[in-house]
Order: structure tokens, then sequence, then C-alpha cells
């Protein structure tokens, strides 16, 4: 699962609907797949990014590399860094919980379950 | 036609051998990619801009196939395991999800600018387990992913409705949870071609005027036009039947006699009768 993907997610069990995101990534394995540069795709895409949230999961798997605060101008440099982080990075193993109801989603080869139990759907 | 749906619940019915079969299958490849083909021309989206897709019921990725070469960035959420590493090994571009869509989808406000999802709503009209409700399954659904998708963006849904009242459900429950648009049948005419397309507009962005629903291929004015579907295996074998039929030339001609009797005779045979006219030639029926 890339990382921008993970910044879209929220936890959905039925009822918890406030605070539910980001997920917290804890015991997470990355890997770095590499893709074709798009910057058309990301500066649609940075808009829709919830900056604050996308620091403190970068910060959660050790990358320090992003700015504290979105630029207002997006040059080459940052646009090749947001890429690597966005869209190369990885989650292929790990936990994601939930900081509202503790609800843990396990991550297996990348791919995330995402399935509920009866009682919390 | 079989209804798989009837058989078993999905994550059960594509165990490692089903999805196999199902991502193997040339046929089922080509009508996937062709749904998936139309299902993107429905989406209507903005020419030559990367989008960020939901894939439905993404199985083995063979539709998530068709989004990377068109451009567009997915993820694709699936209930079956086995679908899903066969996507892996086929190291499909998308992300991946194990996640029942009627348990609701868990994507923040405006994630999307469309979705897709190819031969899958009729599962979610199944009630597979006790606690199963498929109105409420349905109604989880559409209510997470209208608020997953953009203001304006659209979802498009090809399904097989068991009947019309199973049609009529879940396009009441999609409106219910705020969508607008309705039912596109492909080829109507056609009891093979014949598609549906559940086309569903999530409001409507500011800019836009009210959206025009799509039209139909092969209604009208199109009508007539023959379908382009793919071609039954076993008529190809057919056709190989009937072209050596009537063509197929006896080994035992005139000249294949003349050819036997010549060798019986440099080998110093007797009684070889001469050779007229009327060597090799049919008898007539009256004889």
């Amino acid at each position: 699962m890339r990382l921008v993907t993970h910044n879209m997610l929220q936890c959905h069990v039925r009822g918890c609907n406030v605070n539910n995101y980001p997920l917290q990534l804890s015991e997470v394995e990355i890997e770095i797949q590499e893709t074709e540069f798009n910057s058309q795709f990301l500066r649609s895409m940075i808009r829709k990014l919830e900056w604050s949230a996308l620091i403190n999961s970068a910060r959660e798997i050790g990358i320090t590399t992003l700015p504290e605060v979105l630029p207002d101008d997006f040059d080459e440099d940052f646009l090749r860094n947001i890429h690597r982080v966005l869209l190369e990075t990885h989650i292929q193993q790990g936990k994601m919980t939930c900081p509202n109801c503790n609800h843990v989603y396990l991550v297996r080869d990348g791919i995330p379950n995402m399935l509920l139990n009866e009682s919390e759907t | 036609m079989s209804r798989p749906e009837y058989q078993a619940p999905p994550e059960l019915y594509y165990n490692d051998k089903e999805a196999n079969k199902y991502t193997s299958n040339t046929r089922i490849q080509s009508i996937q990619a062709e749904l998936t083909c139309r299902a993107i021309e429905l989406l209507n989206l903005p020419e030559n801009e990367p989008a960020f897709l939901l894939d439905i019921g993404c199985g083995s990725g063979l539709s998530g196939e068709i989004l990377d070469e068109e451009g567009h960035f997915w993820v694709g959420i699936d209930i079956a395991p086995s679908m899903l590493q066969i996507a892996l090994e086929r190291e499909v571009e998308g992300d991946l999800f194990l996640q029942d869509a009627g348990h609701g989808l868990g994507f923040r406000p405006g994630t999307f600018d469309g979705a897709i999802s190819i031969s899958v709503l009729q599962w979610l009209c199944n009630a597979d387990r006790k606690s199963h409700n498929p109105v409420t399954r349905l109604n989880r659904f559409f209510t997470t992913l209208y608020s997953s998708l953009r203001r304006g963006a659209r979802a498009i849904f090809q399904f097989y409705p068991e009947n019309d009242d199973q049609c009529e459900l879940i396009m009441n429950v999609a409106m219910k949870c705020g969508f607008q648009g309705g039912l596109v049948v492909d080829y109507p005419n056609s009891k093979k071609a014949k598609k549906f397309f559940l086309c569903l507009f999530a409001g409507i962005n500011g800019t836009e005027s009210k959206p025009q629903m799509p039209k139909a291929l092969g209604v009208g004015e199109n009508e007539g036009d023959e379908p382009k579907t793919v071609n039954y295996s076993s008529e190809r074998i057919q056709e190989r039947n009937t072209k050596t039929k009537g063509n197929r030339k006896s080994i035992k001609d005139r000249d294949w006699i003349l050819h036997k009797k010549g060798i019986a005779r440099m080998r110093g045979k007797k009684g070889i009768p001469l050779d007229t006219k009327f060597t090799g030639r049919k008898r007539k029926s009256k004889f």
C-alpha cells in the first residue's frame, strides 16, 4: 500500500466517526518500488492530502524529509521528494490502529485486511 | 447463464483454483477488458488528466490493468484473498485492500475522482450469513461510497441483475444515499450482448450543468449494429469441420489406380486389366 492511499484511509467501523484518521502505523516494514514521475497527478493529489496527517505517518515510519508546512509553490525538487514518499514508499507489513476506537488493521504482503467483525458493522 | 453467486459467498467461491481459472481464461479476460473500457467511457473523465479511481471488486486486477493503460492511478478492494494473491503475483500497479464492500468503505471524503465496478453488485444482494441484510449492506456501501467520491464524480457499476426487483432495489438504495443517475442498458435487444451499467453521479460540481445520462449502445440509430462480442470457442471448432467436409479428395483416384497397375505390370504380375477410359470411374447408380 502506498503512503498516498494510507493518507486517504479512515476507520470504517460503524459509529466511529470522529478523530478516525490517520490510522497509526506500527511495526512497519517498508519497501521502495520505483514508478514513473507524474507531476500533473501529484499536483492534483497534493490538494487532497491532509498534510499534518501525512507528516505524522511519515515520521512513524522514519521519513523526515518532508517540510513541516506545505509550501505555496511546488518546485521540481519538492515534487520529486513527495513523489518518493507518496507513490514509491510501500507499506508491506505492519499494523494500522484507529486513534479513536483502537481497531487494528493488519497489513500483510502490502494488502491491508479491512474486514470487520459482525459487531463492528 | 450460470450464476456463481448462488453457489457460495464470494470469498469462498473464488478460491485458489477458481481464481486461477478466472484470470487465465482468455474469454473472461477479453469480456472484462471490454466492460472496463465501456465503464471508463461512461465515467466521462476529463481527457489527458490522470485520475485517482476506485475499483470495487478488483479481483486479480484485470480491470486495473486497463486503468493503468489509460494512465490512471487506482485503488482496488476485493473480498477474495485468492484473487488478491494472484493480483500480487501479476504485479498490478494499484493498491489492494481485502475488504467487504457491504461493511462500507474507509476512505476520507472526496478522495476519488470516480469509481468502477465490474460484475460485483449482484453479489451484494445475497445474504450469505445470518447477520447479513442486503438492504442495510447496500445502504452502508452506497453511503460510504458517496462520501468518498469528489463532488461531480461518477460511479459506474456493471452488474448482472437477477430480475427487475433486484434492479429496483439497488437503484432505490443508491438514490436514498444521495446519488443521482440511472441505468444504461447496452444492446437491450440482444440476449448475449445485453449489459447493465448503473451510472451514479455523486452530486454536481458547481461549474457543471446537470449531468446528462449517457446513451446506451445498440439503441435507436445504432440499432442493428452488430455488437462486438467475443466468439465462443466451440464455434471455431464447428467452422473447421464444415471447411474440410465437402472439399476432401479421395486418395484412390484414377492416377493412383494407374500408378498401382503400372507397378504390378513392372513386377511381371499377370491378369492386370487394361487401362481404358472406364478405369477409375464410378459406376452408375443403376448398375
